[in-house]
């Protein structure tokens, strides 16, 4: 048995490569137990390879990985589960067309005599739900009726369902808004105070900073630091060591502060029952306007509303005096807008196709000529966005699947920066994007915003909206309850608005 | 081609901030095998496949030494191969498009046989070869456009949708026909099937002509590249502005033109016209897509894996005929194939690409 402080893991040179790629390249990892231990890395520097091979989901090339003392190699993820190691992807691997309790469950379901003991298992579902401050979540719906946080939630109680010692978090507050990246952090605690071991993944230094007990650091496929303490570290050290760089994380100062400029969308009474009320808000040419607001707000849902994604109950979209009609993707594209989603791999990518062709899937028909298609014409304007956004790798032939996330996500957002979008609408458009790539993307909007192009941005980073948007709309419940320029709100008022409303009085918009 | 040394990364780096090292050295390391996407993979399948074919003619010649000995003898039978493989290649064309596009389409085999039919009713044949033509091709593009319809603006499962077009367009065959066999009158229709030219069958022509204009389609149009995005991610597509009702009914408007075309190349062949003409068309067609490498989820697939699929088929067939053996063995080794195929889909490309980039690093 070990003790609290005791190693639980060590990694020791371990090697993974991929088909021209060495995506670990002699990594060294120690995680002991009651820790929380943080992985930071640049976006591809391989922390999601690390830990699938942890998670038994690769077999490392060379190197050991010792567990408790031992050499292990998990041929498959049951065999790491049932040694106890959890794990909880960066990319969500839910059933979708099963019930929140049966993914939980999934593969170890309680069971008599081959019979799964169904109420068994929702009843334990609830307990864990409830832990993690979610008992809202009806265990018995099916998971695709959930929205992403939702399904974040989920995989997370589905690694609290075992009994694990070790619990491996990739990216896990991509998708959570503050309060539950606050909730998540006490349950960490719980964890931690159990013994039980934590490696976490993030790009958010901040985050990691509260939580982390000590960093490691990769770059490269290689452990460039370790044994750093996250809480005393300063930031520009782990900056570098990450990128061998030293990058300012802040928000790029406007070009020019936005004069009177002509109106480019005019939202009018926008409702869908059940998602959001009465919405009206305009974005002028050239200007981003930011919403705040709690997941489960309604935030992207009046986003794909106004793409035209969802069907409206009533209301109405114009766009440069042209009145959209409702539930039509392709009149929205044609009238200049485009919309990064919010759920790169289920709603935006081709997994298996190459990185151009997932970069002009808005535009091959614009690029071709007389319905031909050009792979040159679309590589070269691909290649421009990808070096625009500091795509690694660079070579824009490679499937979008072999990508790192923080990847993934800059195809997404580079895809409307080919052609000519009007209006850009983003719904957490740096998830996952590593600090460095984050900075680039602010610049990026900036640059649109300077050409004229107006954006409306969802963010569940309130700096990020503060930080970038001209103007501020809080939303809340479905309705919007506050507007303001940037510069009149400070995080802590948003956060307020946000969860309790207490401003709300005195204050309407 | 090579990864760049990280200056290529370089270049997109912010100008004030220098990298102090190339960027990405892991990824430089080892240079790229051929990662241009899919399309190594879909060379490797169809060289499988090429394999494939050229042990099951050395097991003809083998089984066969005496009349794989005649030159002449071996010429034709190459021919009566393609010939074999001509209507279903043209059928496995239209086929490939629906199941690329994330459908199915269990109706070809009735579309076929009832274009045939309305196309030598005696009131059709009174328009000549012409309007026997047209009649099949709007008949059939019709009747696949009723499928897409169905399907994308309806909301009906293709699996549906297309078994129940099965049952009634076989079923308006047999009405329009009277369950007889309508024979064909026109010299020009029933000339197809016998003509040569430069001593190749005119059917063989025909399937070499549909099967580039399938392979441009797919690979160099925008047709082609939304046929792959619905297939493959058909939210994305739409949250990417592709409409893809219109383009899924148009799929189905597609494998009913290639029926079309079938329909008349099979009624030249018997100088006739039946209801159940084309009998179990539809699992051939599918067999061969999937043979040649079509993702039965869709997404992806290739003009030439299929057509590669729709050769071995016939070969085998006319490796029983020319051994004497029975259908019925036949077509226990052609379900054999299909689910050999299914499981190579699986495992094999994994491997291949695992086996490739060991030897190079
Ligand atoms: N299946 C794969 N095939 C080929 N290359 C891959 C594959 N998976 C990952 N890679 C490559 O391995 C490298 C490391 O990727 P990984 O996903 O581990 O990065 P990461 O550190 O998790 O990045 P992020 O912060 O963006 O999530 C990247 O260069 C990526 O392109
Ligand atoms: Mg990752």
């Amino acid at each position: 048995m070990t003790g609290p402080g005791d190693v639980v893991l060590r990694l020791t040179d371990v090697v993974k490569t991929f088909p021209g790629v060495r995506a670990l390249d002699g990594v060294q990892l120690e995680v002991r137990a009651g820790e929380v231990h943080c992985l930071l890395g640049q976006n591809g520097a391989g922390k999601s390879t690390l830990i699938k091979v942890l998670s038994g989901l690769h077999r490392p090339d060379s190197g050991t990985v010792e567990w408790l003392g031992q050499p292990v190699t998990f041929s498959n993820p049951q065999a790491a589960m049932k040694a106890g190691i959890a794990t909880i992807y960066q990319e969500l691997d839910l059933v979708e067309d099963l019930t929140v309790a049966e993914n939980v469950f999934l593969g170890h379901e309680p069971k008599v005599a081959g019979f799964v003991r169904r109420r068994a298992m929702v009843a334990r579902t609830t307990g864990i739900l409830g832990r993690l401050g979610h008992g809202e979540i009806p265990p018995r719906r099916a998971v695709h009726r959930l929205q992403a946080a939702g399904k974040q939630i989920v995989s997370m109680a589905r690694a609290l369902s075992h009994e694990a010692r070790l619990l491996i978090m990739d990216e896990p507050s991509a998708v959570l808004a503050h309060d539950e990246v606050e909730n998540l952090f006490r349950i960490i605690r719980e964890l931690t105070a159990q013994g039980i071991a934590v490696v976490y993944i993030s790009h958010r230094l901040e985050e990691i900073r509260t939580i982390g007990d000590r960093v490691t650091v990769l770059k490269d496929g290689r452990t460039t630091a370790a044994d750093l303490s996250a809480a005393e570290t300063p930031t520009s050290e782990l900056v570098s060591r990450m990128t061998g760089r030293t990058i300012e994380y802040v928000f790029p100062p406007r070009v020019a502060a936005p004069a009177e400029r002509a109106e480019l969308l005019a939202v009018d009474g926008l409702s869908r029952a059940g998602e959001f009320t009465d919405v009206s808000l305009t974005v002028a040419a050239g200007e981003i306007v930011g919403i705040a607001g709690l997941v489960g707000s309604g935030r992207s849902e009046l986003l794909e509303t106004i793409y035209g994604a969802r069907r409206a109950d009533t209301g109405t979209v114009t766009v440069a005096g042209r009145r959209l009609p409702p539930g039509n993707v392709g009149a929205a594209v044609r009238a200049g807008l485009g919309m990064a989603p919010e759920e790169r791999k289920s709603q935006a990518l081709l997994l298996g196709e190459p990185i151009y062709r997932n970069m002009t899937l808005s535009t091959f028909t614009r690029i071709a000529r007389l319905g031909f298609t050009s792979a040159r014409r679309e590589r070269d304007e691909a290649d421009r966005v990808a070096r625009s956004l500091d795509l690694r790798p660079s070579d824009v032939g490679r499937p979008v699947r072999t990508l790192s996330g923080g990847n993934q996500q800059k195809v997404v957002v580079g895809r409307w920066l080919l052609g000519d979008t009007r209006l850009l609408l983003l719904d957490e458009p740096t998830r996952g994007v590593d600090v460095g790539a984050r900075a680039e993307l602010y610049r990026v909007i900036h640059r649109l915003a300077a050409e004229g192009v107006g954006v409306l941005l969802v963010s569940s980073e309130v700096p990020e909206v503060l930080g970038l948007a001209d103007r501020v709309l809080v939303m809340r419940e479905g309705r919007l309850i506050r507007t303001a320029s940037a510069g009149e709100l400070d995080e802590d008022t948003v956060l307020d608005l946000v969860m309790a409303g207490s401003l709300m009085e005195g204050t309407p918009i | 081609m090579t990864l760049s040394d990280g200056t290529g990364t370089a270049a997109g780096l912010p100008a004030q901030s220098p990298p102090v090292e190339p960027a990405q050295t892991g990824a430089a390391k080892s240079p790229r095998i051929g990662w241009g996407g899919e399309n190594s993979e879909n060379t490797i399948r169809n060289l499988v496949l090429v394999g494939v074919l050229v042990v099951l003619i050395a097991i003809g010649a083998f089984t066969q030494p005496q009349l794989y000995s005649d030159s002449t003898w071996v010429w034709n039978n190459i021919l009566s191969i393609l010939q074999l493989a001509s209507v279903i290649g043209v059928v496995t064309v239209g086929m490939t498009f629906v199941i690329i596009g994330g459908g199915i389409d269990l109706s070809v085999g009735a579309i076929v046989a009832l274009a045939g039919v309305w196309a030598t009713t005696v009131a059709t044949q009174s328009y000549g070869a012409g309007g026997m033509i047209f009649t099949a091709i709007v008949v059939a593009v019709a009747v696949g456009l009723i499928n897409g319809v169905l399907i994308s603006y309806g909301k009906l499962v293709p699996f549906i949708a297309t078994l129940a077009m099965l049952v009634a367009a076989r079923g308006l065959a047999a009405e329009i026909s009277d369950k007889q066999t309508q024979i064909s009158d026109s010299a020009f229709i029933n000339g197809i099937a016998a003509g040569k030219l430069l001593g190749i069958p005119l059917l063989v022509y025909i399937l070499a002509v549909v099967a580039t204009i399938g392979w441009v389609l797919l690979n160099r149009t925008t047709f082609g590249r939304r046929t792959i995005a619905v297939g493959g991610n058909v939210e994305a597509a739409r949250l990417a502005g592709i409409n893809v009702k219109r383009h899924t009914m148009l799929l189905y408007g597609l494998s009913g033109l290639c029926c079309g075309i079938a329909a008349i190349m099979l009624t030249s062949q018997g100088t006739s016209a039946q209801a159940a003409m084309a009998n179990l068309y539809e699992l051939d067609a599918i067999a061969a897509a999937i043979i040649g490498g079509t993702l039965l989820s869709g997404g992806r697939g290739t003009i030439v894996g299929s057509m590669l699929g729709v050769i071995i088929f016939a070969t085998i067939t006319n490796l029983f005929a020319i051994n004497g053996l029975s259908t019925e063995a036949q077509n226990m080794v052609k379900g054999g194939i299909i689910i050999a195929a299914v499981l190579v889909q699986q495992f094999r490309f994994k491997a291949v690409t695992r086996f490739l980039h060991r030897n190079k690093t």
